[in-house]
């Protein structure tokens, strides 16, 4: 079968000549590195709401916005917008609002760099560290495997047939594609190597050209998806047609559980807690950086979801093609449709969106282990004062570097459940969300109190986690019976409601923080004067 | 008031996310549009009307201020960061 060169490498050009101009971004953002530890881990606050709007929403757009979305909208029909986006729309902004822009305040003023740092602070305890160190960690790790598999699906689905007989497999829809395992590690290298050189200004600005470019090719691959399965002369006929073509139980939610959709609320918190995102917010130049994401979020998630929601539901329509057959993992209907509906330039660069998107929030999560591993453990246990400026960002750049190896390594072994682990991972950062709030609102959250929350969360996560087959089963509830009817909720609101339980009571029974750490951060002067405020009082829940 | 007006609607969308009457409801908006994705990107929208509607009424004052009103005595994060 001869194929031209165009059809059979396109792909593969277009997606190695992307990754080659990420590289030269990184690089260029490189050279306006002023040397030091915080312009490295924190671009210098220096970061406008623009890049904020942007490298903020890149990095809570994961693979999971524009593959998982369109695979869940496949399997679930249009619930998932409602489930994951509207409601993500909501409580990321307020997160922004409450959380962000304080942490951000009390970051400026007391120098913090992680969130382990204003925990060790707030609740007088050095220890904290040691504990919540392996939490976020063992948190973020399947989170960043769920981006470093997701690439080399990516990629191999998108070119296949380039290397016929090199990289031949017995399916159809990869067969001749560029491996799994080689995908990933370019992928991982080239945000290694931007993330390396550039630090957080690189990560910023890579995030910012990588968002614009998965929404641009977002958009893009719905008119042109829409056009090809349609047929038809004008857009809003071929929209028509193949929504109309969609069974019935797509387009509703009458297959998914009113209760579990509710108690799906809670999950989108996880931002409150999300490492990499403390991380971020410290990078903003001032409090009014925040105004612009707070605001945009919202639409943005419905610019990149609505399209990606209604392909989903389109790929359960009569119009699409028996064959090839579709693919029997929901993740790859997206790349899929791609592959099949439009030719090698466009496809090419509609995988370099996918593969923006998964990008974009490997880059800061990344950083944000590398600055943890270094900052909490290495130069809080050694010595600061041991560890010049230079020497803390050479340790922050092996880290990465081991990270980095180390999550390739962990994606190369057989992860059939990875993506089960998305949705418990955010269930784990969104129990903690009680403890963030607390620290910043509530003056009489104790050491003990942030003690039991963080323990309580770890050991209702595991039980439930262990009786959910370890994630295998997805459709694992708690069902909890009331009136004589029982009722299925996400695992996250048993967890987060143990958590706000344990820390409430225990702080109320325990020895309450100095007066100086109250001091400290809710005297007068400090940033805690704004955002949750009632008829201009304090906006701590208890009065002092 | 500002703020309880604000909150009040914030924990009214909150509600009115949980749409129940487009539960099973199969129309096409304009012939394209699932009624219950339409409602969920009008909430969207609806949140960002809210966030700036937030950010114009009661935005915390002062933070830039407090952020910058640094106290050197008790931190060592700060000289830390600042070597």
């Amino acid at each position: 079968m001869d194929r031209g060169f165009g059809e059979q490498f396109g792909e593969l050009i277009i997606i190695s000549g992307y990754l080659l101009l990420l590289l030269c971004l990184g690089l260029a953002a490189s050279r306006l590195f002023r040397g030091t530890r915080k312009d490295y881990l924190l671009a210098s606050h220096s970061i406008g709401p623009f890049l904020l709007l942007m490298s903020l929403f890149g990095t809570t757009m994961t693979a999971f916005a524009l593959v998982g979305s369109s695979g869940e909208a496949f399997k679930v029909g249009i619930g998932v917008y409602g489930m994951l986006a509207s409601s993500s729309g909501i409580i990321h902004s307020l997160c922004f609002f409450l959380i962000g822009i304080k942490l951000w305040s009390l970051g400026r003023r007391h120098g913090y760099t992680t969130q382990i740092q204003f925990f060790r602070d707030r609740l007088e305890s050095d220890r904290i560290g040691l504990l919540l160190f392996p939490i976020l960690v063992g948190l973020v790790i399947p989170y960043l495997l769920i981006g470093v598999i997701a690439s080399g699906t990516v990629i191999q689905t998108m070119t296949s047939g380039a290397f016929p007989e090199l990289f031949a497999t017995s399916n159809p829809a990869t067969s001749g594609g560029v491996p799994n395992w080689l995908g990933s590690l370019a992928t991982c290298l080239v945000v290694l190597i931007y993330v390396f050189f550039g630090g957080m200004r690189g990560t910023a600005w890579a995030n910012a050209f990588q968002t614009i470019v998965f929404m641009v090719l977002g958009i893009l691959a719905f008119h042109v998806i829409a056009t090809q399965l349609g047929g038809e002369a004008t857009l809003l006929e071929n929209l028509r047609k193949v929504t109309s073509a969609v069974p019935e139980n797509k387009l509703t939610r009458m297959e998914m559980s009113k209760m579990r959709f509710f108690t799906y609320l809670l999950v989108p918190l996880s931002v409150g807690m999300f490492p990499h995102l403390f991380q971020h917010w410290l990078t903003a130049r001032s409090a009014g950086s925040f105004k612009l994401p707070v605001v945009a979020h919202p639409i943005f998630i419905m610019i990149v979801w609505v399209p990606c929601v209604l392909i989903g539901i389109w790929a359960t329509s009569s119009l699409i093609p028996e064959k090839p057959p579709l693919p029997s993992n929901p993740n790859a209907i997206l790349p899929f449709l791609v592959k099949t509906q439009t030719g090698p330039l466009l496809g090419g660069l509609l995988a370099a969106g996918i593969l923006a998107a998964i990008m974009s929030s490997l880059d800061s999560q990344f950083l944000c282990l590398g600055t943890i591993f270094s900052n909490d453990m290495v130069t809080h246990y050694y010595g600061r004062e041991k560890v010049s400026d230079r020497g803390q960002i050479l340790l922050a750049r092996i880290f990465i570097v081991a990270i980095v190896a180390i999550t390739y390594l962990l994606s190369l072994f057989p992860q059939r459940g990875v993506f089960n682990l998305g949705v418990w991972c955010f269930s784990g950062f969104a129990s903690l969300f009680p403890l963030v709030f607390a620290a910043l609102y509530w003056k009489r959250l104790s050491k003990a109190g942030a003690y039991a929350a963080i323990l309580t969360t770890i050991i209702v996560w595991s039980v439930l986690f262990f009786l959910s087959d370890f994630g295998a089963n997805r459709e694992y509830a708690v069902v909890i019976g009331w009136g004589g009817m029982t009722y299925e909720t996400m695992p996250v609101a048993t967890i987060f409601l143990c958590s706000l339980v344990a820390m409430i009571v225990v702080s109320l029974c325990s020895k309450p923080p100095s007066e100086q750490t109250v001091a400290k951060f809710f005297s007068v002067s400090s940033p805690l004067q704004g955002g949750l405020q009632m008829e201009g009082k304090s906006p701590t829940i208890e009065e002092s | 008031m500002r703020s309880f007006c604000i909150w009040f609607l914030v924990a009214g969308l909150l509600v009115l996310h949980q749409d129940n009457w487009f539960w099973t409801d199969s129309t096409l908006v304009f012939g394209f549009m699932p009624v219950g994705l339409l409602y969920h990107a009008v909430i969207s929208f609806a949140a960002a009307c809210l966030w700036f509607a937030a950010i114009l009424l009661i935005w915390p004052s002062g933070v830039d201020q407090a952020a910058s009103s640094d106290d050197p005595s008790q931190n060592k994060n700060q000289e830390a960061a600042e070597t």
